[in-house]
C-alpha cells in the first residue's frame, strides 16, 4: 500500500469517505488519505513486486555501467555477477538456514564440468546448459545435504572442507572423461549482431545473477524461507511446529548448491577452460569469507562480497607494488588480507558490511528524527519513490474488501494484503547492533521486511526507517521508545 | 607381498602423523569445544620458522626444541586473542575464525617464503631399513616418527591421568562453571590446552615436512586426514586420536597404493561420512545423548 503522489486521485468531495456504497473497486484506489503522504516512502508491500523493482533497477544500473566501461571491466563485472550468484546461495544456506559450507567450490566444479561436457557431447543451447548445470549441482547438493543435515557445525565444516579437497582430484583420476590436468575448453556464447562478445557474456551473467537473487529473495520470503529460519533458530521448536527439519535443511543445501553450480558454469564461460586449477580449496574458503564479509543472509551484501572477491587480488597487487614486495608475494598477500578481514569481521562486526551499513543508516536516521533535515530527506525520497510504487503499488486482487461494512483504511488493508508482516516494526531490523550471531539478521516472527527492505544500495537505511508501522507513524517519540525497547530486548537475549 | 608390506608400513607412518594432528584437534576440542581448522596451518608456519632457524646455522635439535616452544607460545596467543572473545557465541563463529587464521597463515607464509616446494632435513636417515635381504619402505626417520608420536600420546595421557594439572584440565573441560567455583583458573587451562595442541601441531609439521616437499599448503591434506582421525577417535580421547590416526593412515595408504593416490581424500571423506552416520560418537566414544 503506497502513497502515490503522482497518481491523480479520483475527484471526490470526501476522500476519506470510504463508506460510499456506490464506490466500486476502481474507486478504492483513490482512498489514500493525502495527509500521510509526506510521512513515508513505501516500496510495494508485495514481496515479489518489491523484489521486481530491485531487479529492474539493478538491470538498468548494470546496463548503463557495462556500456560505459572497457571490455576488461565488463569481464570483471561479469565475474562479480557470477560470484554474487554463488554467494547468494551460500548466504541463504548460512544466513537463513544456519548451515554452512566450506566446499562450495566443489559445486562450482560440478556446474563447470557439466557445462563443458554438454558443450562437448550434446548441443542443448545455452539455456539448457545452464539449467542442467544448476540441476546437477543441486542434485549433488542433495547427496551432500542428507548427511550434512545431521551434523553440527564443526563436523559440517570438516566434511565440506574435505569435499572441496576431494572432488577436484576426481578429474585427474578420470582424465579420459574430464580432460585431466588440462581440463576441457568451453565456448562462450556469441552475441547477436555486432555486440561485443565480452559485453554479451557479462549481460548474460548479470541477468542470471539478478534473476537468481530475485528468486532467492522470494524464496526467503515464502513459507520455505520461514521454515529455513525456524530451523536455524531452534530445530526442536521447528519440528514441533510441524516443519520437517531434515528435509528443510536438505532443501536449503540443494538450492545453495544449485546456485554454486550455475555460478561455476558461468565462470567456465568467462575462463574458457575448466580444470582443477580454477577451483582450489582457497576458492571455497574465500567464498565463505566473502559471504561473511558481505553479511550473511543479506542478498545486497552478496554484491559487496563479490566485489571483494574479484577486486581483492587487484588491490593487494597494487598494495604490494607500493611496498615493493615483489609479484609472487602479491598473490599471497591478498589471501592474508582476506583472512585478516574475515577474522576482524567475526570478532567486531558479525553482520558484515551490509549489517554495518544498515546500522549506520538507522543511527543516522534516528539522529535526524524530528529535525527539518528528516522532513527534507523524506520529501526527497517521496519524489524518488513514485516510479516504483505507481507501477506496482496496489494490485487490485490483493485488496481485501469486506462484504459488509466499510472498506478498511490504509493501514488496515495493508495488513490484510500482507498477512505475514502484521507488525513489521518489531521485526529484526534492530538486531544488527546487539546480535553476535553471524547467521541471519532477522527473527522468525514478523520478519516481513528484514530481507526485503534493504535492496536500494545507499539509501536503504532511510527507506527502511521511513516505513514505520501504521500505528506509530504520527508519533516519532513513540517510535523511538519502541526501538529502544526492542534493542533492550535484543541485548538481554543471550 | 612386498607391495602389501610397504603399503602397510607407510600407512602406519602416515597414521602416526595424522594421530599427532588429531591429538592437537582433540586437545583443543576438549578444552574449548572448538575444532581448530588452522591446526595444520599453524604447524606449517612453525615448520617454516624452523626452516629459517636451520638456514641461519642453528643445529637440528636446538631448532627442533625451539620450534616446539614457539608453537606452544603461538597456540597460547591464538587462544587469548582470537578464541577467548568468542566464548558463548554461536558455534559457527570460532570455526570461521580458525578458517580465517588458516588463510592468514598460508597467505603470510606464501608472502614471506614464497610458494616453492622445498626439502626439509630429517633427523635420521630416510633410507629404508634392510630386513633379511629386502629393503622395506621403513627408515630410521620413520621409526623416529612412530616413537615421537607414541611418546607424545603417552605424555598427554599421563598428564591427564596422573597429574594434578591434568585433573584440573579435565575438570575445567567437563564442567567449567563448577570448576571455576572450586577455584580452578579455567581460562588459563584453556590457554594451556591450546598451547599444548599447537606444540603437537608443530611436532606434526616437523615430522611431515621431510616425508615429501613442504610449501605453504602442504598441511591442507594432512589436516583433513587428521580431522578424519580425530572424528574416528571421538574428538575427546588421546588414545582415540592415536587409533583413529592409524585407521585413517592405513585406509588411505591402501586406497592410494591399490587404486590411485588422487582418490585418497575421497576415501577419507567416505570413511568420515560412514563413521559420522553410523557412530557419531566415534569408534571409542561412549554413546551419549546428542542432538542430531
Amino acid at each position: 500500500m503506497t502513497s502515490v503522489p503522482t497518481r491523480p486521485a479520483p475527484v471526490s468531495p470526501n476522500p476519506g469517505g470510504s463508506d460510499h456504497p456506490e464506490r466500486g473497486l476502481r474507486g478504492l484506489r483513490g482512498l489514500k488519505p493525502l495527509g500521510r503522504m509526506g510521512d513515508r516512502v513505501r516500496l510495494p508491500a508485495q514481496p515479489f513486486l518489491r523484489h521486481l523493482v530491485f531487479f529492474v533497477l539493478g538491470a538498468a544500473f548494470f546496463y548503463v555501467l557495462t556500456t560505459n566501461v572497457s571490455t576488461y571491466n565488463d569481464f570483471q563485472i561479469g565475474e562479480i555477477a557470477l560470484y554474487a550468484i554463488v554467494l547468494g546461495g551460500l548466504s541463504l544456506l548460512t544466513g537463513l538456514n544456519g548451515q554452512f559450507s566450506l566446499g562450495h567450490g566443489a559445486f562450482m566444479i560440478i556446474g563447470a564440468y557439466t557445462l563443458a561436457l554438454l558443450q562437448l557431447h550434446a548441443h542443448v543451447g545455452i539455456v539448457g546448459e545452464l539449467v542442467s548445470a544448476t540441476l546437477i549441482a543441486a542434485a549433488a547438493g542433495v547427496i551432500v545435504g542428507i548427511p550434512a543435515a545431521r551434523l553440527s557445525a564443526p563436523y559440517l565444516a570438516g566434511v565440506t572442507l574435505m569435499l572441496a579437497l576431494a572432488l577436484p582430484q576426481l578429474s585427474s583420476q578420470y582424465g579420459s572423461v574430464f580432460g585431466g590436468e588440462q581440463g576441457l575448453t568451453t565456448t562462450p556464447p556469441a552475441g547477436p549482431g555486432s555486440i561485443n562478445s565480452q559485453e554479451w557474456l557479462a549481460w548474460i551473467q548479470i541477468f542470471c545473477a539478478l534473476l537468481v537473487l530475485l528468486l532467492l529473495a522470494n524464496l526467503a520470503r515464502s513459507r520455505f524461507g520461514r521454515a529455513f529460519r525456524a530451523v536455524r533458530d531452534d530445530e526442536i521448536a521447528a519440528a514441533i511446529s510441524g516443519i520437517h527439519v531434515a528435509r528443510t535443511k536438505v532443501l536449503a543445501f540443494a538450492v545453495s548448491a544449485g546456485c554454486a553450480g550455475l555460478g561455476g558454469a558461468l565462470l567456465a564461460f568467462s575462463t574458457g577452460v575448466v580444470n582443477n586449477g580454477e577451483f582450489p580449496l582457497s576458492l571455497s574458503i574465500a567464498l565463505l569469507a566473502a559471504m561473511v564479509i558481505g553479511g550473511a543472509g543479506s542478498f545486497v551484501g552478496v554484491w559487496w562480497g563479490a566485489v571483494a572477491l574479484v577486486y581483492m587480488s587487484t588491490w593487494s597487487g597494487s598494495l604490494s607494488h607500493q611496498f615493493s614486495l615483489g609479484t609472487s608475494a602479491a598473490a599471497y598477500l591478498s589471501d592474508a588480507i582476506f583472512g585478516v578481514v574475515l577474522i576482524v569481521a567475526i570478532l567486531a562486526a558479525p553482520t558484515g558490511i551490509q549489517g554495518g551499513i544498515r546500522w549506520i543508516g538507522r543511527r543516522a536516521w534516528r539522529g535526524l528524527v524530528g529535525t527539518p533535515l528528516q522532513t527534507a530527506a523524506t520529501t526527497a525520497l517521496v519524489a524518488l519513490a513514485p516510479a516504483s510504487s505507481t507501477e506496482t503499488g496496489e494490485p487490485l486482487g490483493h485488496r481485501v474488501i469486506p462484504l459488509d461494512g466499510p472498506p478498511a483504511d490504509d493501514g488496515g488493508s495493508r495488513c490484510r494484503s500482507a498477512p505475514a508482516g502484521g507488525d513489521d516494526r518489531v521485526s529484526g531490523d534492530d538486531s544488527v547492533s546487539g546480535d553476535d550471531r553471524i547467521s541471519g539478521d532477522d527473527r522468525v516472527s514478523g520478519d516481513d521486511r528484514a530481507s526485503g527492505d534493504d535492496r536500494a544500495g545507499g539509501t536503504h537505511g532511510e527507506t527502511s526507517t521511513v516505513r514505520p508501522d501504521p500505528e506509530h507513524e504520527h508519533d516519532p517519540e513513540h517510535e523511538h521508545e519502541h526501538e529502544h525497547e526492542h534493542e533492550h530486548e535484543e541485548r538481554s537475549t543471550p | 607381498m612386498g607391495l602389501f608390506v610397504n603399503i602397510l608400513l607407510s600407512g602406519i607412518v602416515q597414521g602416526m602423523v595424522f594421530a599427532a594432528i588429531a591429538l592437537g584437534l582433540v586437545l583443543i576440542s576438549r578444552a574449548t569445544g572448538v575444532v581448530n581448522f588452522a591446526q595444520g596451518a599453524m604447524g606449517m608456519f612453525t615448520t617454516f620458522i624452523a626452516f629459517t632457524l636451520l638456514t641461519h646455522g642453528l643445529g637440528y635439535w636446538p631448532a627442533f626444541v625451539a620450534t616446539l616452544a614457539i608453537g606452544f607460545v603461538f597456540g597460547a596467543l591464538v587462544e587469548r586473542t582470537l578464541i577467548r572473545p568468542l566464548q558463548g557465541k554461536p558455534a559457527l563463529n570460532p570455526v570461521i575464525v580458525t578458517i580465517g587464521l588458516l588463510i592468514v597463515l598460508e597467505g603470510a607464509a606464501g608472502s614471506i617464503w614464497g610458494n616453492v616446494a622445498r626439502g626439509f632435513p630429517a633427523a635420521f636417515s630416510q633410507r629404508g631399513l634392510v630386513i633379511g635381504t629386502t629393503r622395506v619402505a621403513f627408515s630410521h626417520f620413520d621409526v623416529f616418527i612412530v616413537i615421537a608420536v607414541a611418546a607424545l600420546v603417552v605424555g598427554i595421557v599421563a598428564l591427564f591421568r596422573w597429574t594434578d594439572l591434568g585433573l584440573r584440565m579435565r575438570a575445567a573441560a567437563f564442567a567449567p562453571e563448577v570448576s571455576r567455583l572450586l577455584g580452578i583458573r579455567v581460562g588459563r587451562l584453556f590457554t594451556l590446552g591450546w598451547a599444548l595442541a599447537a606444540a603437537a601441531g608443530a611436532l606434526a609439521g616437523l615430522l611431515v615436512a621431510p616425508l615429501s616437499s613442504f610449501s605453504p599448503y602442504y598441511m591442507d591434506l594432512n589436516l583433513v586426514f587428521g580431522f578424519t582421525a580425530a572424528v574416528l577417535g571421538g574428538l575427546v580421547s588421546p588414545i582415540g586420536a592415536l587409533i583413529g590416526g592409524l585407521v585413517t593412515g592405513l585406509a588411505i595408504s591402501f586406497v592410494g597404493g591399490y587404486i590411485g593416490p588422487d582418490l585418497e581424500p575421497l576415501a577419507a571423506l567416505v570413511l568420515l561420512l560412514i563413521v559420522l552416520m553410523l557412530r557419531p560418537q566415534g569408534l571409542l566414544g561412549a554413546a551419549e545423548a546428542r542432538r542430531v
